[in-house]
């Protein structure tokens, strides 16, 4: 017999030799870099600026141009990315978080525990997910003020109020699938607790399923960000987004193309990244590929 | 002498529901529907019936992971429903499963270490921590394991080797008692022999008592002292292997015998053939009276007024539930 | 309600110059991320009109896979066809158009399998799959492709076919199932019929059904039937011949009482003395030990001799060829003659 090889070291296995997957996760590290180390591209302040150099287009001195106020494109597209990527991590985590524990329990309790938590879930489906945003976002506009961390928290909490249904029913799905799995029995008919059996028994067999959909919906909610930031009720100044500068670019686009071509690029590879990123560890996790 | 485990009048039904949000009852599956026996410490009974007949539902009942609607089970002689926190975890080290199904029985994402050491994490009294290593090593070895594989993952095993470590897992409280759900039938041929061949060593090295649920004679016959037959959620017929296999008085059970192939064609021309029509009945409806009346050929009246109790009948002393019961020899030789 | 009555015999039947199906050193390779499985080594065999021909072996012997591979239904990648022929009538199916494959596949050879549950459209009545098949293939329209699909229904024996016909696959319990299947089979008059592990998932009094079902339809339309099994009982009660399948080969060709009277191949043998018998008390059950080989690397010599009780430095060596012994049976086994003088 050969070497010990769980589920995720051949899951790992199989993901390194994707093409799919190597490009998809160099392309996101490379981001994850520019987010956590913006000074290392640029020295630039990306709130300073100029109205002198208002619309300047891209020069040796900015590489991106300028926008509409004097302020570097470049030195804020790069700072946009750290926003960006925050906003959809913790969006994701958010929702991976209160949905998966919602499902987890409701798949594993059933009966009137399952009831409920579904019924909740639904009410919260029923939302639309723009027009929800839309409507809870205008609302609390004035009384958040212009703190960025408190604009961002607030758009943060308003995408995954809105799309942890979803998730919940992803892992109660998963839940009520190895639940009825032989091996639950048999840590039931050994005496495991609930908790024992959720943590050790039920989670780490419902967990590939949601990692798929965490991975697809952090693209999704960098875009939905960008979207809610476009419309304005987003992230607003002084918060730098690419959705902001999008926003900013909107009325100058066949004048100066530059304002909006580079933070839009920029929003587009990494969505696609992390799509891509997720379409591999779907196929890697699937079994029947195996 | 006590048996070590006696069931009286056992009852399991599950309801059939109606409706989306307020649900309401329509009706019971009745599982099992008055299960009563006794197993003797060191003894095996098998019991054994077709698909529908409640045998795996009353697995999970004696194993008490499912409640029962009715009825009393005892082990040494104390009510088993009846346990709560200390007594409860003392009685899930005496009766311990095997299951049937070796590709689901295992937690993937354990290792095979972890999985047999799990009794050890539940009832950390049985054996100090430093202990349950070799522990888990012995227990392998027990059952016929390399025990260097304890590092290896469900998914790197055979079928029967996992069917191994299932067992491996059920002995590692020392139970008294094992409740085996079709342990062999995922298996291929010649692996069955070896599990068998391993059950039946355990027993006698351990001293272990099992209700061995199956739905293959022939393997019920090598390994039980004493064999119930079900149909329908009830036994129609116990007695010793002997009895049933050579004496059989219900219907059922004879037909159920004729109906078992021989690996023998030179019997061919000399087996009796009972072939039943229809179907079994639904267990959400099942026929008044003796339950087996509608595809009997020996059904009369009273089959359909007085269900049939399980005693000694006419013809031979163990008990079977059948008005008409007689002796019929099926199984040549 | 009973049914006691006489075990179907059948037939003597006619000799014709070829066999009705005959499969001839057939090889099949299943081309796998983990290395290349050498699923199917030269299988040889063959069935005549009116004959049951059981094909005995476990999991990994390569039964299933010769008989998809006769169908032409293997899944081609992965599986793929590296050697031999499969003579219908004497055509080689191998060598045929896919047209010709379909016309026959139906028509001349049919199946059926394990599980009815997923081998039926479940969107579709069990009326429209039977009759869609004679509608397509003998133009028939759709009122006369229904009575006959009724006709088929009654004469499997499914109560009130009439009414059932437009019911579903999961509407009938496992039995019916089978037999539905089996009346879809029979649709076009197929002159061989597979079955393969057609009993497997059923209860033992359904299984007694359908073997008997199978016998009588078999007799009376003088089909040759290929029965694939592990089950040594069901064999015993309705075969003609066996061939026993291991790794990919066959290892013994008899015809059945012989093969139960004198195994003449230590596998055979093992297995026999392996399986509990309901007409037995107190027996001892010999065990073969290890595991079925990894068909990405079989061992070399006799793929048995890593399990067999009798292996000597010789059978390492080589793989042994089908040695013809007397009452027209072969075996694969270096000491077939000291087994069949046992």
């Amino acid at each position: 017999m050969t070497d010990p090889r769980s589920l995720a070291s051949d899951a790992w296995y199989d993901l390194r030799r994707r093409p799919l997957f190597l490009i998809s996760a160099g392309l996101i590290v490379v981001l994850l870099v520019l987010a956590a180390f913006p000074q290392l591209f640029t020295s630039v302040d990306p709130s300073a600026g100029m109205l002198s150099r208002s619309r300047q287009p891209p020069s040796a001195a900015a590489w991106f141009g300028y926008d509409v106020f004097g302020r570097d494109v470049y030195a804020r597209t790069i700072y946009g990315t750290r926003v960006s990527i925050l906003v959809g991590v913790l969006a994701t985590m958010f929702t991976v978080l209160v949905g998966g524990t919602m499902g987890i329990l409701a798949g594993y309790h059933g009966g009137w525990a399952d009831n409920v938590l579904s019924r909740v879930a639904d009410v919260f489906f029923g939302l639309p997910f723009v027009l929800g945003a839309i409507v809870v976002l205008s609302t609390f506009r004035e009384t958040i003020g212009d703190s960025p961390v408190r604009i961002t928290a607030l758009v943060v909490l308003t995408m995954s109020a809105l799309s942890w249904p979803v998730a919940m029913r992803i892992m109660r799905s998963a839940a009520i699938a190895a639940r009825q799995q032989d091996y639950v029995r048999a840590a039931r008919g050994l005496g495991a607790g609930a908790g024992r059996v959720i943590w050790r028994h039920l989670l780490p067999n419902c967990l590939a399923p949601v990692l798929v959909y965490a991975t697809i919906v952090l693209g999704a909610f960098i875009g939905a960000e960008a979207t809610l930031s476009f419309l304005g009720i987003g992230l607003r100044d002084p918060v730098v987004s690419w959705g902001v500068m999008i926003s900013e670019a909107r009325n100058y686009v066949r004048v100066s193309p530059h304002l909006l071509l580079f933070p839009a690029g920029f929003l587009a590879v990494t969505v696609l990244a992390f799509v891509m990123l997720g379409d591999a560890v779907r196929e890697a996790f699937d079994p029947k590929s195996r | 002498m006590t048996p070590i485990l006696q069931v009286e009048d056992l009852v399991k039904h599950y309801p059939v529901q109606h409706g989306v949000v307020f649900k309401r009852t329509v009706g019971h599956v009745r599982a099992v529907d008055g299960v009563s026996f006794e197993l003797d410490r060191g003894e095996t009974l098998g019991i054994v019936g077709e698909s529908g007949c409640g045998k795996s539902t009353l697995a999970q009942v004696l194993m008490r992971l499912e409640p029962p609607t009715r009825g009393r089970v005892e082990f040494h002689g104390e009510d088993i429903f009846a346990k709560r926190g200390k007594a409860l975890r003392a009685l899930r080290r005496s009766v311990q499963m095997v299951l049937q199904d070796p590709y689901t029985s295992l937690n993937p994402r354990m290792t095979v270490g972890d999985i047999v050491g799990e009794p050890f994490e539940i009832h950390p009294e049985v054996a100090p921590r430093g202990e349950r290593r070799r522990r888990v090593q012995e227990l392998l070895d027990v059952v016929g394991l390399n025990p260097e594989y304890v590092n290896r993952y469900p998914h790197q095993f055979s079928g029967g080797q996992r069917q191994r470590i299932g067992i491996a897992r059920a002995l590692a409280l020392r139970p008294e008692v094992i409740i085996c759900d079709e342990p062999v039938s995922a298996l291929d041929v010649s692996i069955q022999a070896q599990v068998m061949n391993l059950l039946g060593e355990l027993q006698r090295g351990f001293g272990l008592s099992y209700v061995f649920i199956a739905h293959d004679l022939s393997v019920v016959r090598h390994l039980s002292d004493r064999v119930a037959v079900m149909y329908l959620g009830k036994i129609v017929e116990i007695g010793t292997e002997d009895e049933i296999y050579s004496r059989p008085t219900h219907p059922y059970t004879q037909a159920l015998l004729s109906a078992v192939p021989v690996p023998d064609p030179d019997l061919r021309a000399r087996r009796q053939r009972i072939r039943l029509t229809g179907e079994v009945p639904s267990p959400v409806n099942p026929p008044s009276g003796c339950r087996f009346r509608t595809r009997c050929w020996k059904a009369t009246e009273i089959c359909a007024d007085e269900e049939p109790a399980l005693v000694p009948r006419r013809g031979d002393h163990h008990p079977s539930a059948c008005h008409h019961a007689e002796v019929q020899r099926v199984i040549p030789g | 309600m009973i049914d006691v009555s006489e075990p179907f015999v059948s037939e003597p039947f006619v000799s014709e110059p070829f066999p009705l199906l005959e499969v001839a050193d057939l090889q099949v390779e299943f081309r796998t991320r983990d290395g290349v499985a050498r699923v199917l080594n030269g299988v040889d065999y063959h069935v005549d009109a009116g004959e049951t021909l059981a094909v005995l072996g476990e999991s990994g012997s390569g039964k299933s896979v010769t008989a998809n591979t006769i169908m032409g239904i293997l899944d081609t990648p992965p599986g793929f066809v590296t050697g031999g022929s499969v003579c219908y009538h004497g055509e080689d199916l191998l060598a045929a158009t896919p047209d010709r494959r379909r016309e026959v596949r139906g028509e001349g050879i049919a199946m059926i399998f394990q599980d009815a549950l997923s081998a039926l459209n479940p969107v579709y009545s069990v009326g429209f799959q039977i009759a869609e098949q004679v509608r397509t293939r003998r133009g028939m329209d759709r009122r006369a492709a229904t009575r006959r699909a009724v006709e088929l229904l009654d004469m499997v024996g499914i109560p009130a076919a009439g009414q059932r016909v437009g019911d579903h696959p999961h509407q009938f319990s496992g039995g019916m199932r089978q037999r539905v299947m089996i009346a879809m089979s029979l649709a076009l008059d197929p002159e061989v019929l597979i079955a393969d592990e057609p009993t497997t998932a059923l209860d033992v009094t359904v299984q007694a059904q359908i073997m008997d079902l199978l016998a009588e339809i078999q007799a009376e339309r003088r089909m040759g039937l290929i029965l694939i099994t592990h089950d040594l009982g069901v064999v015993a009660e309705v075969a003609d011949r066996i061939s026993v399948m291991y790794a990919g080969r066959i290892v013994e060709n008899a015809e059945v009482h012989a093969l139960y009277r004198t195994p003449c191949h230590p596998y055979t043998l093992s297995l026999l003395e392996s399986i509990p018998r309901v007409d037995l008390k107190d027996q001892e059950l010999t065990t073969i030990k290890g595991l079925p080989p990894n068909l990405t690397a079989i061992p070399p010599g006799c793929p048995f001799h890593p399990r067999c009780p009798m292996a000597r430095p010789q059978c390492r060596e080589r793989v042994p060829d089908l040695l013809p012994l007397p009452e027209a049976r072969s075996s694969a086994c270096l000491f077939a003659e000291e087994l069949a003088h046992r």
